[in-house]
């Protein structure tokens, strides 16, 4: 198992390899999020009961915890990905880390727009400065910190060391905006979904919301490898195999 | 693991245990100001200052709303379980806003000890169910309850 | 399936423009997200073509 890893770490590190493997799963991931968002939509937009409280507006949901999850996984792996080029000075750790950055905020924004449009018909405010709303508008912060970071320093190395210090700093944020809810009052509720206990929603709406969660992670593997393909074109374009590439 | 690497990921684990402590202390020292609002029990402690804008919440005691007939002016009791405080509001309720639901009101503590909002938001808990489960679920407690009452005598 | 008609689902119980509103932004930022990339590689490999062709030209010149 250990060598397994290991040898599938040393390969990842290749970028001809990611490149050439990749070009095979992108169909494929293409086909699962098209389906799997077609399946979360009809399901949670057309037969899900709506909420005894909130009417058809908790469907909202099918959007916005997705987003929200991955808005805070797609930093970890941000950061994790920086601390990887930190040590072992992979390239195609910062370049991972690189792309990641603009998907995540884009994820964040996404949480945060809905969430602020779902507050209005429900809480009866756009917004209020409670903990969970705070720190997931600082995670946005962050994103936008680490994307400056990566362009602002001369040599793009030294951009990717400094990004990736941000990512691992902020990585503090990621604990925060889970347990604000549970440290403090809040306008936000508590988590609806937790490894631990069993989830609080009917199954009719909860197996929509599951679907798009995990969709949702399928999509954003399928951004994450069309960027970094990209990145390995533009930084590889002087080696031979890309010039095979563009020029069959 | 070459030691400059070793070197490095230590480097790194310091980094983020460090900010992870004094981010930790920072939130614990402030934790009376991250709170977005104070409890009944805060208000009867004394701990809020009277005419000061600050927010208040609760649950909404069931069968304290009372609204008065030619204006939107309402009154009910949010309570956090322990003590009880008045709210007072001059406008139009959440859409959310039921007995029994959690609200945070802005406003400010009177004299009389009456809270005098000038915002109501509504709190929704974490369940999501359709309107028929929770219908069965009230039922399924008021019978527990009538069983157990009917039981007593 | 909730709703008796196409006008009963746009309208979601008079919440319509608020659910329509997220699903609205957040596929334009999806959409962003996935033409992003597919434009990037068709500049790119347009662009590191034309670089090699002109590289060769000016090779085969000296």
């Amino acid at each position: 198992m250990w060598q397994w890893l290991k040898r599938l770490y040393h390969r990842l590190g290749s970028p001809k390899w990611f490149y050439e493997i990749t070009a095979k799963w992108i169909p494929w991931l293409a086909i699962i999020s098209v389906v799997g968002c077609v399946t979360g939509l009809v399901l949670g937009l057309l037969y899900a009961p709506a909420d005894y409280l909130q009417g058809n507006s908790f469907r909202i949901i099918y959007i916005h915890v997705p987003a929200a999850i991955l808005a805070q996984s797609a930093f970890m792996m941000m950061a994790i990905a920086g601390a990887v080029y930190l040590i072992w000075k992979m390239k195609m750790a910062a370049w991972v880390a690189k792309v990641i950055a603009p998907i995540g905020a884009g994820f964040c924004l996404i949480a945060l727009f809905t969430g602020a449009i779902w507050g209005k018909p429900t809480w009866g405010t756009w917004w209020v400065w409670d903990a969970r709303l705070t720190s997931m508008l600082l995670l946005l912060f962050l994103y936008f910190g680490v994307m400056a970071l990566q362009q602002a320093m001369d040599s793009e190395e030294s951009g990717f060391k400094a990004a990736a210090i941000l990512a691992l700093v902020g990585l503090v944020n990621i604990p925060i905006i889970k347990y604000s809810v549970e440290w403090w009052n809040t306008l936000h509720q508590p988590a609806t979904l937790k490894l631990t206990e069993k989830p609080s929603m009917h199954p009719d709406m909860l197996i929509p919301l599951l679907i798009m969660i995990v969709t949702t992670y399928v999509f954003f593997a399928l951004l994450v490898i069309l960027r970094t393909r990209n990145e390995i074109l533009w930084h590889e374009r002087k080696r031979s195999w890309v010039k095979d590439i563009l020029e069959p | 693991m070459t030691p400059k690497r070793k070197k490095r990921l230590i480097l790194i684990l310091f980094l983020v245990a460090g900010v992870g402590t004094a981010v930790g202390l920072l939130m614990y020292s402030l934790s009376q100001n991250i709170n977005l609002f104070m409890t009944p029990t805060q208000i009867a402690n004394g701990e809020v200052p009277y005419g000061r804008t600050i927010r208040a919440g609760g649950l909404v005691v069931v069968g304290s709303l009372q609204r008065s007939q030619d204006s939107l002016v309402s009154e009910f009791k949010v309570t956090d379980g322990n003590a009880e405080v008045t709210i007072t509001y001059d406008g139009i309720l959440p859409d959310l806003f039921r007995e029994g639901q959690g609200i945070v009101a802005m406003g400010k503590l009177n004299r009389d000890n009456v809270f005098v909002a000038s915002e109501v938001l509504a709190k929704h808990d974490e369940n999501y169910m359709p309107p028929e489960v929770k219908d069965a679920l009230e039922k399924a407690h008021l019978d527990g309850k009538e069983a157990l009452e009917s039981a007593r005598y | 399936m909730e709703f008796n008609s196409f006008a009963e689902f746009i309208a979601m119980g008079g919440h319509g423009l608020y659910v329509w509103l997220s699903y609205g932004l957040t596929a334009v930022v999806i959409a962003w997200n996935v033409a992003q990339p597919v434009m990037r590689r068709r500049r790119l490999l347009k662009e590191q073509a034309q670089r090699l062709r002109r590289e060769k030209k000016h090779d085969a010149k000296a």
